[in-house]
This record gives structure tokens, C-alpha cells and sequence, in this order.
């Protein structure tokens, strides 16, 4: 009872955790470290970000101007979780 | 081989992460299990990312003639790290509520879903 | 939570140097490492640094409370989305940087290529890293301040109260 999961067994955990390991270990036979292969979109970025922001952080303007977007969904994301929170522990503080 | 050490070791902290998140009962455990596969993806966003000899892709005072890292990784990357960090908070949460409600943080004992 | 005399002097002196630093990594987002997000987390590790120096009734409460860093994160996200939509009306589209080399405020001229920094360019990245700061600070205080207050704090006087027993008590009356 202690030990028992009736929904994973053990060994075929072991055996899933093997496989997901060795699936992972292929980018490390295909890619090399140091050489991205397609660098096209971020030569873009580096050769573009001041002309098109003005920003000399070329990570800056790619969060607030070229995916300021993602950087609206992320905000609204950590909003809606620290509103969870607050929500969980609304009886707390009265 | 041992030029792609950071891949590999990629493959072996999620399969850790993996291990732990499926085979932990305690529900804090299984929170850090999820914190190491986000530090693992991470780690695998900016190795993918990362030039020979780069520097910092920022302009201000930069060294002359040096190539810079690819950004759009580096920004993937913050969005993970923020997205974690609320996560982690909902969970960790979502436990210590567990906790006051049934006393235990075991994942099998709570599932009964009676104190 | 008890914290002594040189946990409370040393949080006193720290505090605002956290404070600034936040402040500077903020600031100067659009030019060097840091940003919103990192300046925001910066400053909120002040919030949980003045928390563990003094009780949430004693120092806490009197800083601010925690409602206001609700009302902080949620003013940040606003001026996030104004200054979006104030792309709309003045420029052509959503989160068009209409600030960029107007001549402005944050809209001066940038040395292209490998230059000093200069503080007031790139038009609105400036403005959305305080909203992004402003929103990221107040998200996190709120987080560290419900966990805390969650994990029923005691306050000064049950600390300093004779008995540890009549203290249980006295908290397990509270729970219900």
C-alpha cells in the first residue's frame, strides 16, 4: 500500500524515462554547440533592432517592440496567476 | 562528443525532472521536478543559441568586431523564467491550501479526497 | 517570525540600495543587461527583505498594505496597454513605437552601430519596461505577501507571549 502506484508502475517508468532520455540525447549527435546552423531571423534582428527601435539591447527590443505581443500575453499570464493566489488565500486576510 | 556536453546533459536533467515528476508522491518534490525541466529547457533555449566566441547581444560599449549570440532565444528565454516563476507560485499554492485541508502533501493519500 | 536587532539595521540599510538598483536596471533597460522583468524581481526582493526584518503588522502594514500592490500590478499592465494602444491612434498600428526619433521625450537620434548609450532613445521600449517593472514588483510582493500571510504569521506580542502552549491554543481557536 506504502509503495504501490496502481497508475505507474515502476519499471515502466524506468523504461519511458530511458526512452525520453535517449530521444533527447539526438540534438546532441545532430547539433554542434557554438554553430547555429539557421540564424537567419536573428541576423535580422541584430542588423536591424537600432535602425527599426532605437534600442541598443537587441534582447529589449525584441521583448517590447518585435514580440511586444508575447510580452502583453506573458504580463497578462503572471496577472492571472498571481490573481489565483491572491484568490486561494482570500480567507486567510480578512 | 564532448564539444555537445550541454546537450547531453540537457537529455539528462529532463529525464531526471521526468523521473521525479512520475515516480515522487510528495507534491513538493514533484514541484521541484517541473522547477529542474524549466532550468533544463532554458538551458537548452540559450545552447541552441550560442555562438563561438559570442558576446552579449547589446550595442552599448560593445567590444569592436565581435560576434554577438542569437537574441530571440535569450527573449524565449525570459518569457520562460516569468512564466515559471507564476507558476510555480499557483503550485506551491495550490499545496499549502492542500496541506491546510487534509494535512499531508502525499499525492496517493490526498487523492481520496476525504480528511 | 522573530528577527533580531542586526537582521533589522542591516534590511534597514540594504533595503533602499535594492530599491535603487531595481530602480537602475529598469532604467536602463534598453541599453544594458536587465530590463522590466528583472528590475521588478529585484525590487520585490526588497518587499520579502523588509517582511523577514520586521513583522507584517509592524513594518509591513505601515509601508504599505497589501492591497496597494494589487492596485501597483494592475496600473502597470495598464499603462503597458495604453501605451500600445496610443500606437493605434498616433501611428499605424498596435504597439507601433511612435516615441522613436521624434525628437522627444526617449525619442532621440541613436548612434547607429557600437556606441556610449544614450538614456533617453528608443521610444516606447523605455516606457513599456516601467509598465513591465511596475507590473512584475507589485506581482511578486502580492505573491510573497499572501504565501506569508497564508502561513499564519505570528505577531510580535504571541511571540513574546510566557506560555508556548497557551500560543497553540490560542491559534488553533483562530483556524477555525
Amino acid at each position: 500500500m506504502t509503495d504501490s502506484t496502481s497508475i505507474f508502475p515502476k519499471k515502466i517508468v524506468v523504461l519511458l524515462v530511458l526512452l525520453v532520455t535517449l530521444i533527447l540525447l539526438l540534438p546532441a549527435a545532430g547539433l554542434t554547440f557554438g554553430d547555429p546552423s539557421t540564424a537567419v531571423t536573428d541576423q535580422y534582428y541584430i542588423q536591424n533592432s537600432q535602425v527599426a527601435t532605437g534600442a541598443n539591447n537587441v534582447v529589449s527590443a525584441i521583448v517590447f517592440d518585435f514580440r511586444g505581443f508575447d510580452t502583453l500575453g506573458e504580463a497578462c499570464v503572471l496577472f492571472v496567476a498571481v490573481l489565483g493566489v491572491a484568490m486561494l488565500f482570500r480567507r486567510v486576510r480578512k | 562528443m564532448i564539444a555537445n556536453l550541454p546537450f547531453i546533459a540537457i537529455a539528462l536533467l529532463i529525464g531526471i525532472a521526468f523521473a521525479i515528476i512520475l515516480l515522487k508522491k510528495n507534491m513538493i518534490k514533484m514541484v521541484m521536478g517541473i522547477g529542474i525541466m524549466e532550468s533544463a529547457v532554458n538551458l537548452f533555449l540559450i545552447t541552441i543559441g550560442y555562438r563561438e566566441e559570442g558576446i552579449a547581444p547589446i550595442f552599448t560599449s560593445a567590444p569592436e568586431g565581435s560576434v554577438m549570440v542569437l537574441p530571440t532565444v535569450q527573449a524565449l528565454t525570459l518569457t520562460n523564467i516569468v512564466i515559471g516563476v507564476a507558476a510555480t507560485a499557483l503550485m506551491i499554492s495550490m499545496i499549502m491550501i492542500i496541506y491546510k485541508k487534509y494535512g499531508t502533501i502525499n499525492s496517493d493519500k490526498m487523492r481520496r479526497l476525504k480528511e | 517570525m522573530t528577527s533580531g536587532l542586526i537582521i533589522r539595521t542591516a534590511g534597514r540599510l540594504i533595503v533602499p540600495l535594492i530599491f535603487i538598483f531595481g530602480f537602475y536596471l529598469v532604467a536602463h533597460g534598453h541599453l544594458t543587461p536587465g530590463g522590466g522583468f528583472q528590475g521588478g524581481a529585484v525590487i520585490a526582493t526588497g518587499v520579502a527583505l523588509i517582511l523577514i526584518c520586521y513583522y507584517y503588522k509592524d513594518g509591513m502594514e505601515k509601508f504599505s498594505p497589501a492591497k496597494n500592490f494589487k492596485l501597483i500590478e494592475a496600473a502597470g499592465l495598464l499603462l503597458y496597454i495604453c501605451t500600445a494602444l496610443a500606437g493605434l491612434v498616433v501611428g499605424s498600428s498596435f504597439l507601433f513605437n511612435w516615441l522613436n526619433a521624434s525628437g522627444g521625450l526617449f525619442g532621440h537620434a541613436v548612434a547607429y552601430g557600437i556606441n556610449a548609450g544614450d538614456l533617453f532613445t528608443a521610444g516606447i521600449i523605455p516606457v513599456l519596461n516601467f509598465a513591465i517593472g511596475i507590473e512584475v514588483f507589485g506581482a511578486l510582493s502580492v505573491v510573497i505577501l499572501y504565501m506569508f500571510a497564508g502561513l499564519g504569521e505570528t505577531t510580535r506580542e504571541e511571540d513574546e507571549a510566557p506560555d508556548p502552549a497557551l500560543l497553540r491554543k490560542g491559534k488553533k481557536g483562530e483556524k477555525k
